[in-house]
């Protein structure tokens, strides 16, 4: 709720103020909506659900999930050691390592998949030792896996970084004095503050796993049924003119997009109910 | 694992800080130092003469100048209406606030090639704006138009969610002061108010822009793609990979990233601005 400002702006400003924003959010955001629901739906429920029959479609959607199931955990695990060693040491370089974070978030999804090109493919590094050992990495699942760690990664250090920074290390400290172990100290003090923010990092870990597209599309080599994850089988179907079909797979990752935004609202209160109660704790 | 020696050597430290720094140090140089520096270094194998060649083809200046002007214009686009929407969000309380509030999020949460075909759903001939525009001889497929409503769709978030804040904790007192010194309200605005959200919304701006000149996913569906015409720097880059010219693709690659850094180290340095003028 917004408190009541004693300036306002005029009434008319209000009102085009208004107006500006709901054409705009209608055009950018409700239509797109709207629309995949209803390209989906177009030729009934049964078509629509018929499509999740399908072959290619059943084999990107364990694909994707296979990809989520590897890479969320991986990031989950070394975004809290990362955080830790951020916001409980002192230690040179430190702000280098924060930028180095941000670095995923940066570059072009097209960049991060041609990283992995030069990393593992034929060209690259490992490439010609890869090769003699009959390992594919790039264009194949290994390499997806690679490029999702990659894009997601930020996220988990990101949302935990300023949270445990505003909680401190006192109750750290005090465990220690009262012999607790490092291990012991995480996961009976620190774990339960943070709680809500890591769960909102695996959130948004979770749901750039499951719809990067660009460093995907490079790695993979769309090979169908085995490297085509949920977002390359629209770009597959969309190319072949099956719209509807494109549009059935996108309503799924509607759904979870449209889940992980009321996570993200749900989560963002707990966080800021939490920041208060610890507001007046230091008061008190 | 028991810590005595260490424990006594630096007492009230928290454990753990060689397996922190370890893992995160490993994880970090796998998966983001290696992979760049092997970029990196396939690219500096070429020859200054020859990237230059590759940089300066036409084809890579045309898509160049596409991306910048999209993402440009889709910034710009973003500066002005995302402050309007964070600006109703932080100051007006209406009906159905906290679902547009979390909408504002969608284009984060949303896979950039499910924004992609709807987008180009919703524009074409015969989608739902496309066919309203088409009366007016208006199509938006065959041009920079269609990137630029990708960019925008994909950069709103940036803008608002950096704003938002900056404006819900602006104090009124301030107003009211400027107020009861006799300023109409367009003076208070654009004299107090404006001035104390502007770097915030510069450093959403840039944001914004950053993650367009990078956006493939949500572009090349609305877009024809069309080279010297609509083909941005990382589709082209694709294309070169696809003809395996690993030699211009390393080249462009090597370029976007620079900018990248430097992008990067524009918005951390706008960040920090921002963070020392609020406290």
């Amino acid at each position: 709720m917004v408190k009541k400002r004693i300036v306002q702006e005029p009434l008319w400003v209000k009102i085009l103020l208004f107006f500006i924003s709901g054409i705009f959010l209608s055009v950018f955001i409700a239509l797109p909506l709207i629309t995949i629901f209803q390209e989906a739906l177009k030729s009934g429920i049964v078509v629509y659900l018929q499509t999740f029959t399908d072959p290619g479609v059943t084999s990107a959607i364990r694909l994707s999930l296979l990809t989520i199931v590897i890479c969320v955990p991986i990031n989950t695990f070394f975004g809290i050691f990362i955080a830790w060693l951020v916001t409980k040491y002192e230690f040179p370089g430190k702000r280098i390592l924060i930028t180095a974070i941000e670095v995923p978030f940066s570059i072009s999804p097209v960049i991060a998949g041609l990283l992995f090109i030069f990393m593992f493919g034929a060209i690259g590094w490992f490439g010609t030792w890869l090769i003699d050992h009959g390992i594919k990495i790039v264009f194949a699942f290994p390499g997806i896996v690679l490029a999702v760690l990659f894009v997601s990664f930020p996220f988990v250090a990101r949302e935990l970084i300023p949270l445990m920074r505003v909680l401190g290390k006192d109750d750290e400290e005090a465990a220690l004095t009262l012999g607790a172990s490092g291990f012991q100290i995480f996961w009976k003090v620190t774990l339960p503050n943070i709680k809500w923010g890591l769960l909102y990092g695996i959130i948004l870990t979770n749901a750039r796993a499951l719809g990067e597209f660009g460093a995907v599309s490079v790695v993979s080599g769309l090979v169908r049924g085995v490297t085509t994850t949920m977002p390359l089988y629209i770009d597959i179907l969309y190319g072949e003119y099956m719209f509807r079909a494109a549009f059935a797979v996108a309503s799924i990752m509607t759904f979870l997009a449209l889940f992980t935004i009321i996570a993200k609202a749900v989560l963002e209160y707990f966080i800021a109910a939490q920041r208060k109660s610890m507001e007046v704790e230091i008061q008190l | 694992m028991k810590f005595p020696i260490k424990m006594k050597r630096d007492r009230g430290k928290i454990p753990g800080f060689g397996l922190s720094l370890g893992l995160s140090l490993s994880y970090i140089s796998f998966l983001i130092l290696i992979p760049i520096s092997s970029l990196v270094l396939y690219a500096a194998k070429i020859p200054l003469k020859e990237y230059f060649e590759i940089i300066l083809d036409e084809r890579v200046i045309a898509a160049f100048k596409i991306s910048f002007f999209s993402a440009t214009t889709a910034a710009l686009i973003n500066f002005v209406f995302g402050f309007i929407i964070a600006w109703i969000l932080a100051r007006h309380n209406f009906f159905g606030k906290k679902i547009v509030d979390a909408c504002i999020d969608l284009p984060f949460a949303i896979p950039t090639a499910v924004a992609g075909i709807s987008l180009a759903q919703v524009f074409s001939p015969n989608g739902f704006l496309g066919k309203f525009l088409a009366q007016f001889n208006i199509s938006l497929g065959y041009s920079t138009a269609g990137i630029v409503i990708a960019l925008v769709f994909i950069g709103l978030p940036f803008v608002v969610r950096t704003v938002q804040p900056v404006i819900e904790e602006f104090d009124s007192v301030v107003e009211e002061a400027a107020a009861s010194l006799g300023a109409n309200y367009f003076q208070i605005f654009f004299k107090v108010v404006f001035p104390s959200v502007l770097p915030a919304l510069i450093t959403g701006t840039a944001m914004a822009f950053a993650r367009g000149l990078g956006e493939y996913g949500s572009v090349i569906f609305i877009s024809s793609n069309m080279p010297y015409v609509s083909e941005i720097v990382p589709l082209l880059i694709i294309k070169k990979l696809m003809q395996f010219d690993y030699v211009s693709a390393s080249a462009i690659g090597v370029t976007m990233l620079m900018i990248a850094f430097v992008m990067l180290l524009v918005i951390n340095f706008l960040q920090n601005k921002m963070l020392k003028e609020r406290s």
